[in-house]
């Protein structure tokens, strides 16, 4: 790629010299806005994590993440975040796989990639609504469960409240974005890919785990880390469906700022920053792998 | 009884025919291609064997097992594709790996395998490398070791060389051909290019809307076409109308005048009009004494092709290509002159419909 | 074959596990929000919220907001995407990756940012009045839509290949203005369109920008309702699906459109 760029690049720096601080411009409205209201906000609230009240570098604050209730706060939010992308993926994958390879009539798949459209941006508060007025103790599926089944899933240990049922709401945005994203990648298998396999001696398995898999890999793990900080970060669902009975950390959070719960608002930005911390870190983990599995693809 | 015998093979697509009736045996080592134009069938054929597709009817005989009913995967058929289908997460060894791999080789025994493979395609140093640092020649030829490496019975290749640069195609087929003398594997090839057909084949099955219209070496598919649409696929013809005037002696009127092609016409009567065919080197310019046949024309242009030169010259209605080899100190006719076209008779085909 | 057979018999337990799950809580949401009048199915629920002059007001807010991110977003990303495009390739990847940073930095930590930022005792105090706040507003959608507004105008900008129309419409004497308004912004239009009504879904609903940030929106409206009624939140639900639905629907509609006339053109 450097060869070919190269001698394109020298004539255009030659050419376009003294137009070059011009250029520059260009882009320099949208600089100064995400600078305003995307980077310096979040700086800000890092910053305020190692500050202590009178402005002074300190640890403390991240040191006081490791208390008890707010570990386990950052340990029930990793594990529905990491439940809803994982099932998310798997159900998404199933569907998807489904559609494109499953021989399915043709005309099925054009309505699933609009409703998944419509679902995935189905969020926050009225997909909440939708989950209590149907798993809720009212909920349609609860009574009729019990009614015509004669299961009552609340008694069998079910709450809408708790983690599983968070896990369950989440997917309603989770499935939808994973088969709009692995579509695609399903069609790049390409058909001559599974007829080589096959004629090398292969089974269906074998092409899946050594071909197939393989090569949608970095696509399952991007979206899987985009799952969980989808996951990770949402507010208003969990609010509104459990309001502050199961303490995540995006809602732990949203206590904090409203008033103050923690009594220390330093901790806040300490908890904040250890939101980032913790995306950062699966977007690290998932560009490191794809890096890894990526050698093959041509850069 | 031969090796590969293919026998009343059919397929429908949805109510359409698109192969019938076809026959076919191959010698064990034999190289056989399948010559027609898209769509005419052979690629249908060809992953009937492969065991893509199911036939409709008819039986595929490998080594004489009945081959019909196993999947691909037990078929044990080496096939190299059109577009290449190396797997891009694996490298070149990972590749020809493969079929190794899945069959439960020993470590061993895969490392060793796939160095001959590399060796035999003079790739030695390009083991650790992935498809897309390689160019299409060297995938193919990757593509190629993958297919053979697992020891096939039987070697597939379905239009392996369309993908691929002119100059490459030329001596990538002199390699596919040279490879396959070497381990004396049976060959189908499929191609829509009658050059590379008629260059690496024993035989050619000709095929046309899903029929195999003629089976036979090059020379006697290039020399003897049986129909129109093998003497019109393979090669350049030229096609000459006349009336049989005698069918014993094989007489017929061609513009007037009669001439003989020494041979009977036994399904001809007299009167009949016949399609005959003259190939551009069986034709030259200017009156030549063994050659009884003779027409006027005007030059209408010539093209110069480097050792050999065409004019084509129009003759009453119709146009007529004449190849002569160039002859450095004889300059060719210019366009617009006076020409006599002349060929023996004996030389023309007489061409079925 | 029996092998296809299998597979398409996977295919639709698959699809049947997928369609049990997404519709059951759309018809458990509209069955629950029939059944605000004992012993009968009635619209009362949707009466009562549609009546409920908060609805008005929140949802009239929100509508605001949204518009004016869609104005602010377009204005934004349109240039800033067609300039990097054409002159600045070299910036694309700090581009690309400003605009995917909303994905990974929770919303909650960016408005977290602002109130902390723009307090009323810092410099530029927007958290001070409702005007700055609404400014913050708008800022904070602007930047939850970046990356679907940009990626939709990119991807719109790539397709049209702009630096070798650019070039082949100025070799034949076309000046720019003429290439932008004849070439580029017919086409990018439905990207823009499209990214607009994505905007839109998103925006309407919002919750936590508007509740930390103590604007009259509706998302924090549903909440409250949510949190003190029964029957109307059900509603709320179907409503706010339906305004999803109808953002999708029009989406899909100009998209299609657009391959609607490409076709027109190659033929």
């Amino acid at each position: 790629m450097s060869v070919i760029s190269e001698p394109v690049d020298a004539t255009a720096t030659v050419i376009a010299k003294p137009r070059r601080s011009m250029a520059w411009l260009g882009i320099l409205p949208f600089l100064i806005f995400a600078l305003l209201f995307l980077i310096l906000p979040t700086l800000n609230i890092v910053i305020g994590a190692f500050q202590n009240p009178a402005g002074e570098f300190t640890l403390a604050n991240i040191q006081k993440l490791f208390q008890p209730s707010i570990l386990a706060s950052y340990w029930i939010s990793i594990k529905v975040s990491v439940a809803s992308a994982l099932l998310g993926c798997l159900i998404g994958f199933a569907i998807a796989a489904a559609i494109v390879l499953g021989g399915l009539p043709a005309w099925i798949r054009s309505p699933i990639m609009t409703f998944s459209g419509v679902a995935s941006n189905f969020a926050g508060v009225p997909l909440a609504f939708a989950f209590l007025a149907t798993l809720g103790r009212l909920g349609l599926v609860t009574v009729l469960l019990r009614e015509w089944f004669g299961i009552n899933i609340y008694a069998h240990g079910f709450n809408i409240l708790s983690f599983w049922g968070l896990t369950l709401t989440y997917l309603f945005f989770q499935i939808p974005l994973m088969i709009l994203i692995i579509t695609p990648a399903l069609d790049g298998l390409k058909r001559e890919w599974r007829e080589a396999a096959a004629i090398l001696g292969a089974n269906g398995f074998q092409y899946w785990t050594m071909v197939a898999l393989p090569i949608l890999w970095p696509a399952l793990l991007g979206t899987f880390a985009l799952l969980f900080a989808n996951a990770f970060g949402a507010v208003a669902t969990a609010y509104a469906l459990t309001g502050s009975s199961l303490s995540i950390v995006p809602i732990v959070l949203f206590a904090q700022i409203r008033g103050d719960v923690l009594q220390d608002p330093h901790l806040g930005y300490a908890l904040a920053f250890g939101m980032i911390v913790v995306t950062i870190i699966a977007n690290t983990i998932y560009l490191w792998m794809r890096a890894r599995s990526e050698k093959w693809v041509k850069s | 009884m031969a090796f590969l015998e293919i026998s009343n093979l059919q397929k429908d697509y949805a109510g359409n025919r698109v192969v019938e009736n076809f026959n076919l045996a191959v010698e064990q080592g034999e190289f056989i291609s399948f010559l027609g134009p898209s769509g005419c069938g052979k690629t249908t054929v060809l992953r009937m064997v492969a065991g893509f597709e199911t036939p409709s009817a008819g039986s595929i005989r490998i080594d004489g097992k009945d081959v019909v009913n196993l999947k691909p995967n037990q078929r044990n058929i080496g096939m190299v594709f059109q577009a290449y289908a190396l797997f891009p997460n694996m490298t070149v060894a990972q590749n020809l790996a493969f079929g190794l791999k899945v069959a439960g080789k020993s470590k061993a025994e895969i490392e060793s395998t796939v160095q001959e493979m590399l060796a035999l395609i003079k790739l030695e140093e390009l083991g650790q490398r992935y498809p897309f640092q390689l160019s299409g020649g060297q995938q193919q030829r990757v593509a190629l070791a993958r297919a053979l490496a697992v020891k096939p019975k039987l070697l597939l290749l379905d239009e392996p060389l369309s993908a691929l640069d002119a100059k490459i195609r030329v001596s990538l087929r002199e390699e596919i051909r040279s490879i396959q003398r070497k381990l004396q594997i049976t060959t189908i090839f499929v191609t829509h290019d009658q050059e590379e057909a008629l260059s690496m084949s024993d035989r050619i099955v000709v095929m046309h809307k899903g029929k195999a219209d003629q089976l036979g070496t090059p020379f006697e598919i290039y020399n003897q076409p049986k129909t129109r649409f093998v003497a019109s696929f393979v090669g350049t013809i030229n096609v000459l109308e006349g009336v049989v005037t005698n069918p014993q002696t094989g007489s017929f009127k061609l513009n007037g005048t009669e001439l003989s092609l020494g041979r009977s016409l036994s399904k001809l009567k007299m009167g009949d009009s016949i399609a005959l065919a003259l190939r551009p080197e069986a034709a030259s310019l200017g009156q030549v004494a063994r050659k009884a046949g003779q027409l006027q024309g005007i030059v209408q242009d010539v093209n110069f092709l480097g050792s050999v030169i065409r004019v084509r010259v129009k003759v009453g209605e119709s146009v007529l290509s004449l190849d002569g080899f160039n002859q450095p100190l004889v300059a060719p006719p210019k366009a617009g002159a006076q020409v006599i076209v002349s060929f023996s008779p004996e030389e023309l085909l007489v061409l079925a419909d | 074959m029996n092998f296809w057979r299998s597979n398409r018999f996977w295919a639709w337990i698959a699809l049947s596990f997928g369609i049990l799950y997404f519709a059951l809580p759309l018809i458990g949401t509209f069955e629950f929000s029939l059944r605000m009048k004992r012993g009968e199915y009635s619209l009362e629920a949707y009466r009562v919220i549609l009546g409920d002059p908060r609805f008005q007001a929140t949802f009239l807010y929100s509508v605001m907001m949204a518009l004016l991110t869609i104005v602010v977003g377009v204005l934004l990303v349109v240039p800033t995407a067609y300039w990097v495009r054409l002159k600045l390739p070299r910036w694309r990847p700090v581009v690309e990756f400003i605009t995917l940073l909303p994905l990974i930095i929770p919303a909650i930590v960016i408005v977290f940012g602002y109130i902390r930022m723009y307090n009323t005792s810092s410099a530029l105090p927007l958290t001070g009045s409702a005007f700055g706040t609404d400014i913050l507003m708008v800022a904070g959608y602007t930047v939850l839509a970046l990356p679907y507004m940009y990626r939709a105008v990119d991807t719109g900008l790539r397709t049209l290949d702009i630096t070798t129309l650019t070039e082949a419409a100025e070799s034949l004497g076309a000046n720019k203005i003429t290439i932008l308004a004849k070439i580029i912004l017919p086409n990018v239009l439905v990207a823009i369109l499209s990214g607009a009504f994505l905007t839109f879904a998103i925006v309407i609903g919002e919750f936590v920008f508007a509740a930390l940030l103590n604007r009259p929106a509706f998302g924090p409206f549903m909440q409250l309702i949510g949190a003190n009624r029964a029957y109307e939140p059900a509603a709320l639900a179907v409503i706010a699906f339906s305004i999803t639905w109808l953002c999708m629907g029009l989406m899909q509609l100009v998209t299609r459109l657009q391959q609607h006339t490409q076709v027109k053109q190659f033929r």
